[in-house]
C-alpha cells in the first residue's frame, strides 16, 4: 500500500509537483499517464527517493509505505531500494554477464549463499521471460542481448531481490512492437506477486496493462480513477481530450 | 547557388585529404622512428669488442687466443694476475699500455718520428711471457714472438646480459643494459606502486564524492601539476625528496631509487587522476541509478559499477601513467644519484635508461660504439612502451568481452 500525501516537489524555484495524493493498493497496476514534462517522473521517483540523487531538490508532504512515512529520518535507503525496484526508459544492465546483472541486487544485500543466487537468478529469469533465450550464456556479456532482451534482463535484475514495489518509467518506449508486447504480458503476470507503477506514453498500454490509471498535467494529477471508467468516461474535460489526442 | 556547392564538395574534398595525409604522415614518423633506432644500434653486434683502432697483444707462447670483454676489463683493471685464471699458464699477467716504452727505450732509441716504435714493441713482446699490449694499429707490433688476440664482436649475451655498464672503459669498454634496464624498471615500478592508489583514490574523489567547489577548485590544481616542467621536479626532489628520504631511512645519500620513483609518481600523478576521473564520470547516470535503485550504497556503485564500467579508460590512465614514468628523463637524471649498478633495493642510488641516454649522448661520437649501444637502449626503452600499451590494450578487450 503506497500512500503519497499532499506532495509538493521542487527542482530549485521550479516546482514540478503541486500537492498530489494519490493511494495505491497492493498488487495492482496503476499508469501514470499525461503530457511529457508534466511530473511523472518526478513523482514516480519519489517512491524510492531517487530524487534525493539530485542535487538542489525540496519534498514537501509525506510519502506512506505499508504505513511507515519513507522520508522519516530513521528510514535506511538502502532497505527502501531494495524494497521498491525500478525499471529505467532505456534499458541500463551493468558491464557484466548476464548472471552478475541479476545477481547484483541479491550480492549487494548480502543475500543468500552462492547455491541460493543461482536459484534466485534462474527464478527471476524465469519471471521475466527471458530465461529460455539465455539460459545457455548466461556467463556472456549482458551487452550481446537486443535492445527487448536487454529491458528484460534489467526486470529480472529488479525482481531477483524480491520487492514488493516495482516503478516502471516508460519501459518500453525504447522497444520495438514485439518487445513491447512481451513486457505488457509480463506486468500482466508479475500483478499477482508485485504492486506494479508504470509511466507511459501510450494510452493503448496503460489501457491494457493497467487496473487505476492517474493523468498528470503541469505537475497537477488531474484525474486519477479506475483504468475502464478513466477511458471510457473520464470526469474532467482535459483527461478526456488528452486521451482522445486532442493535445500533449 | 551551384557554385558555392561545388566549392564546398572541392573543400571538403580537400580537407578529407589532408586528414588521411595526417595519419598517414603520423604512421609513418613512428614507424620510422623505430626502424631508425634499431639501424643504428643493431651496429653494434658488429663492432669489435675493444675500443677501435686498437688491438690486443700477447706473447705467442701464450695459450689465450681471446678474452671477452669483462676479461679484458678484469685484466686491465688488475682484477685478475694470473693467465691461469684464463686456462692459460701460471704466469703473472704484466699490462702494457703504449706508453710504457719509455720504461724500456729512450725517445733516441725509437726514432725520429717513432718509425722504430713497431720494431721495439715487438721486441719487448717477444721478451715478456705474460705480457698483453693494448696498442694502436698504426704501431702494430712486429716480432716473430708476438701474437695479436683475436678481436670479437660484442654479443648479445655481452649487452642484455652484462652487468656492467662502463662505455668509456679502455681497452674494452662494457656494454651490459641490465643494471640500467633493472634500475628503470624498478623506478617506474615504485612510482607506480605510490601513484596508482594515490591517483585513483583522487580520481574516485573528484568523481564521485566532491562538490562542484570542490572539483572547480582541484582540477585546475591538478592540470597546474601536469604543466610544471621536468627539471623544476627535479630540483624539488633534489632539494627536498632526497634529504628527506636519506633522513628517514637513514641513509649514506638521498638520491635513491626511492627519491626517483617519488618524483616519478607527482609527476604521473595529474596524468593518471585526469584520465581515470574523466573515464569514471563518464559512466552513464543510468547506470548509477540502477545500482542504487537495486539497494546498492554508494560505495558499491562506486566499485561494482562506476569502475567496472570505466576500466578502460582507467587502464589508458595506467598505461599513461606507466609511460610517463618509464620514459620520464630530466627529473630521474637528477634524484637517483646515476649509478650504473645493478640495483639491489629502492634505497641505493640506480640510473635509469633514458637518464643515461641523455647523460651520455652527447659525448659519444656518432656512430662509434658508445653511440650505438645508446641508440639500442632507446629501441629497448620504446619495446617497453609498446609491451605496455599492447597489453593494455588485450587487458580491456578481453575483459570487455
Ligand atoms: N533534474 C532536473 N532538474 C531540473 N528540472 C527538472 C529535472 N528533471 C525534471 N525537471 C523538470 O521537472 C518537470 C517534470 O519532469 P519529469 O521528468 O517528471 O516529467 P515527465 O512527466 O516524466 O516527462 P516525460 O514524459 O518527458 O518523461 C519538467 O518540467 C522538467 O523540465
Ligand atoms: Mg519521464
Amino acid at each position: 500500500m503506497i500512500e503519497a500525501k499532499n506532495i509538493d516537489f521542487y527542482y530549485g524555484n521550479f516546482q514540478a509537483l503541486k500537492n498530489i495524493s494519490m493511494k495505491i493498493e497492493p498488487k495492482t497496476v496503476t499508469a501514470f499517464i499525461g503530457p511529457s514534462g508534466c511530473g511523472k517522473s518526478t513523482f514516480l521517483r519519489i517512491f524510492n527517493r531517487m530524487n534525493d540523487l539530485i542535487k538542489d531538490t525540496q519534498m514537501e508532504g509525506e510519502c506512506l509505505i505499508n504505513g511507515q512515512n519513507i522520508y522519516d529520518k530513521s528510514i535506511n535507503i538502502d532497505n527502501l531500494r531494495k524494497d521498491v525496484g525500478m525499471v529505467f526508459q532505456k534499458p541500463n544492465p551493468f558491464p557484466k554477464s548476464i548472471f552478475e546483472n541479476v545477481a547484483y541486487g541479491l550480492r549487494v544485500n548480502n543475500m543468500g549463499d552462492k547455491s541460493f543466487i543461482g536459484q534466485r537468478v534462474e527464478e527471476s529469469l524465469k519471471d521475466a521471460a527471458l530465461w529460455d533465450e539465455v539460459k545457455d550464456k548466461l556467463n556472456k556479456s549482458a551487452y550481446e542481448l537486443s535492445g527487448g532482451q536487454q529491458q528484460r534482463l534489467c526486470i529480472a535484475r529488479a525482481l531477483a531481490v524480491k520487492p514488493s514495489i516495482i516503478l516502471m518509467d516508460e519501459p518500453a518506449s525504447a522497444l520495438d512492437p514485439i518487445s513491447t508486447s512481451k513486457i505488457e504480458e509480463l506486468i500482466h503476470n508479475l500483478k499477482n506477486q508485485y504492486t506494479i507503477v508504470i509511466v507511459t506514453h501510450n494510452m493503448q498500454q496503460a489501457a491494457r496493462v493497467s487496473d487505476n490509471t492517474g493523468f498528470f498535467m503541469l505537475g497537477e494529477l488531474i484525474e486519477y480513477s479506475n483504468t475502464k471508467k478513466m477511458f471510457l468516461n473520464p470526469e474532467k474535460e482535459t483527461t478526456q481530450n488528452y486521451i482522445t489526442g486532442r493535445f500533449g | 547557388m551551384h557554385k558555392q556547392k561545388i566549392h564546398r564538395r572541392i573543400l571538403d574534398k580537400i580537407t578529407e585529404k589532408l586528414l588521411t595525409l595526417s595519419g598517414a604522415l603520423t604512421s609513418i614518423i613512428i614507424v620510422f622512428i623505430s626502424v631508425f633506432l634499431f639501424t643504428e644500434g643493431i651496429g653494434l653486434f658488429n663492432t669489435p669488442d675493444i675500443e677501435e683502432g686498437y688491438a690486443l697483444y700477447v706473447n705467442s707462447e701464450n695459450r689465450i687466443d681471446n678474452l671477452s670483454p669483462e676479461e679484458t676489463k678484469q685484466i686491465f683493471d688488475a682484477e685478475v694476475t694470473s693467465w691461469k685464471a684464463f686456462g692459460g699458464e701460471d704466469v703473472a699477467i704484466n699490462v702494457f699500455r703504449l706508453d710504457a716504452i719509455f720504461n724500456f727505450y729512450s725517445e733516441n732509441e725509437l726514432g725520429e718520428n717513432y718509425e722504430l716504435l713497431p720494431e721495439k714493441l715487438g721486441e719487448v713482446i717477444s721478451r715478456e711471457k705474460g705480457i698483453i699490449a693494448f696498442l694502436p694499429n698504426e704501431y702494430a707490433p712486429q716480432g716473430l714472438q708476438v701474437r695479436k688476440l683475436e678481436t670479437a664482436t660484442v654479443t648479445l649475451e655481452d649487452y642484455f646480459l652484462g652487468t656492467d655498464w662502463i662505455p668509456t672503459a679502455t681497452p674494452a669498454p662494457l656494454f651490459g643494459v641490465l643494471p640500467l634496464v633493472l634500475g628503470t624498471l624498478l623506478v617506474s615500478f615504485g612510482a607506480m606502486i605510490i601513484a596508482l592508489p594515490l591517483g585513483l583514490g583522487v580520481a574516485i574523489y573528484l568523481s564521485e564524492l566532491a562538490g562542484n567547489r570542490e572539483r572547480k577548485l582541484m582540477k585546475p590544481l591538478v592540470e597546474l601539476l601536469a604543466g610544471i616542467p621536468s627539471v623544476v621536479y627535479g630540483f624539488f626532489g633534489l632539494v627536498i625528496v632526497a634529504p628527506l628520504v636519506q633522513k628517514a631511512f637513514n641513509l649514506p645519500v638521498g638520491e635513491t631509487a626511492l627519491t626517483g620513483s617519488i618524483i616519478l609518481a607527482i609527476m604521473a600523478l595529474p596524468t593518471i587522476i585526469s584520465v581515470a576521473e574523466d573515464a569514471m564520470r563518464n559512466t552513464p547516470l543510468g547506470m548509477r541509478e540502477a545500482s542504487l535503485a537495486l539497494g546498492a550504497t554508494k560505495w558499491q556503485t562506486i566499485y561494482k559499477v562506476v569502475i567496472p564500467y570505466a576500466k578502460s579508460g582507467i587502464s589508458a590512465a595506467i598505461v599513461l601513467g606507466i609511460g610517463r614514468a618509464i620514459g620520464e628523463t630530466m627529473a630521474v637524471l637528477m634524484v637517483t644519484g646515476n649509478a650504473a649498478v645493478m640495483p639491489t633495493s629502492f634505497f641505493e642510488s640506480v640510473r635509469t635508461i633514458p637518464a643515461t641516454i641523455a647523460a651520455e649522448l652527447g659525448e659519444a661520437p656518432a656512430g662509434g660504439a658508445h653511440y650505438q649501444a645508446l641508440f639500442l637502449l632507446g629501441a629497448i626503452l620504446f619495446v617497453f612502451t609498446l609491451i605496455i600499451s599492447v597489453s593494455a590494450e588485450l587487458i580491456s578487450k578481453k575483459r570487455h568481452s
